[in-house]
């Protein structure tokens, strides 16, 4: 809990706090520039300042703070992984969460649910299984739980064996939490701000200038920008930016698409999943039921939404939740998300020197936000590839060697 | 709904189709490097825009190219196999 808010609430006259200052001009150099002011973008340049007293750090983005999948994921905080490369990043990336809201003084309104992996075959029970084993053995808290426990958990279920896929069991993280996404990428943004750097909105990157294969700068509609470092956090656009400065990616664009349901009285309090029917459902601090499914199933540069999707979530999340049949869907969207072939990212180093990539985020980029931003402001400010970033090195598919993340969203793949 | 004009069966739901990756070359597998290999699995041209694609109808597990605008998401055209590579490469249409 941020203790301005304490502060400030036993004032009479809280004093406005400036959150943005108006930028300055953008200059025709920094030290490094970051191209994408999600929470990815925006959390580098925070660590870059806190961490290595690198502030001469611009971010330009060519939309707004946070505007564009920082925004539209579901909010969802796990580490509850299947490999071990996974597991200790998204635990390194928790146990920042936990503590941020403090550190930047802001209210993300972090709040530890319980997530519950629903398995309704075989298949789903040994690989929840398997990760509970794998969880445990890396200091996770997740267990299998059979339907009896899933119950006792999630009274709210439906566990009726007498449905099209009953649920035989549950991958149960107590840990599991959801977050107010705008908040994160806010407050990395506001406290980088007050630390030197610069937030560049509405400022479309043009081309990336690469001299000799070295990184010099970039152009904007601005004109150029000359930086010693660039590194580009753009989720769905990756392969567009990396295109600009020659690198060709494994990645492709496709939407992943959500919606929530009108407000109402809190009734769920876990987090529900199923990698088997596409679903997932939390309550919000606001009461929506926040929906999400897979991935649609073709590449798209677009942010639509289709009925198809609606159609496919719905039947499925009523059987689960029966009494949400007269629920109204509130609002839809998509975001474009970056899926690379082994459900897990791209990051650090490229063929291009003082060229970095934050890339390859998929479904699984919002919970990965303070670890990416901290180990990619590391990779930028020493130049070499982070020992937890290592099984994530663009390198990897040059010589076969993926991470094979299964337990990455649990839907979609 | 979105309509897939299918070459051998007419428009349909596109949810009947798989998509299944853009038409590249693929490197001789005998003679290539292992790096060419990788980029020829791996490597996705991604593009925002026309792109050209294998599909499937998997009812009648028909493989076609459609050609289709990424950021619009219109199909723009399909061809069969024959059409799009040419009586001498490709499979009887």
């Amino acid at each position: 809990m941020p203790f301005t808010l304490i502060k400030n609430g036993l004032k009479n006259n809280a004093s406005d706090i400036v959150d943005f200052p108006r930028q300055p001009d953008l200059k025709s150099s920094y030290d490094v520039i970051i191209v994408g002011a999600g929470g990815h973008g925006c959390a580098a340049a925070y660590y870059l300042a806190r961490d290595w007293g690198i502030k001469n750090v611009c971010v330009i983005d060519k939309g707004y703070l946070g505007g564009g999948n920082t925004a539209r994921n579901t909010a969802i905080i796990r580490s509850n992984y299947l490999t071990a490369e996974g597991v200790a990043f998204y635990k390194e990336s928790m146990d920042l969460f936990k503590e941020l809201d403090r550190e930047l003084d802001i209210n993300l309104m972090y709040s530890e649910r319980g997530h519950l992996t629903l398995a309704h075959n075989d298949a789903s029970i040994r690989t929840s299984r398997w990760r509970a084993e794998v969880n445990k053995q890396l200091g996770v808290d997740s267990e299998l739980l059979y339907t009896d426990d899933v119950a006792r958990v999630c009274p709210q279920l439906n566990v009726s064996q007498d449905v099209r896929y009953p649920i035989l069991g549950a991958l149960y993280h107590p840990p599991g939490a959801i977050a107010r996404h705008d908040a994160v990428a806010w407050g990395y943004a506001r406290d980088a701000i007050r630390m030197g750097a610069e937030v560049h909105q509405k400022t479309p990157v043009t081309d990336v200038i690469v001299e000799g294969g070295r990184v010099k700068g970039i152009q904007t509609d601005k004109g150029p920008v000359y930086a010693d470092k660039v590194l580009q956090a753009v989720a769905g656009s990756s392969s567009l930016l990396a295109g600009m400065a020659g690198l060709e990616l494994p990645i492709r664009t496709i939407p992943l698409q959500a919606c929530v349901s009108q407000p109402y009285k809190p009734i769920l309090d876990t987090i529900i999943v199923s990698g088997s029917l596409h679903i997932y459902v939390s309550q919000s601090s606001r009461g929506e039921f926040v929906m999400g499914g897979s991935t649609d199933p073709y590449p798209l540069y677009s942010t639509r939404s289709t009925l198809d999707f609606k159609e496919g979530l719905m039947s499925h999340m009523l059987e689960l939740f029966p009494f949400l049949s007269e629920a109204r869907i509130m609002r839809q969207w998509a975001g474009m998300a970056d899926m690379s072939p082994d459900f897990s990212p791209i990051m650090g180093l490229t063929p291009i020197e003082n060229y970095y990539i934050d890339a390859g985020w998929g479904t699984w980029g919002f919970k990965a936000t303070p670890v990416s931003g901290k180990r990619m402001a590391e990779c930028v400010a020493t130049n070499k590839q982070p020992a937890l970033l290592e099984p994530f090195r663009l390198s990897r598919f040059d010589n076969f060697t993926l991470t094979a993340e299964k337990g990455a969203a649990s839907v979609g793949h | 709904m979105k309509i897939m004009p299918c070459p051998l069966n007419g428009p349909r739901n596109i949810s009947e189709f798989v998509c299944g990756g853009d038409v590249k070359e693929m490197p001789n597998p005998e003679s290539c490097s292992d790096l060419e290999w990788a980029n020829y699995v791996f490597i996705h041209k991604n593009p925002a825009g026309v792109v050209d694609e294998w599909w499937c109808h998997t009812p009648t597990a028909y493989w076609f190219v459609a050609r289709r605008n990424t950021v619009t998401e219109e199909i723009l055209e399909t061809f069969t196999a024959q059409q799009y590579f040419g009586a001498s490469q490709g499979e009887p249409a």
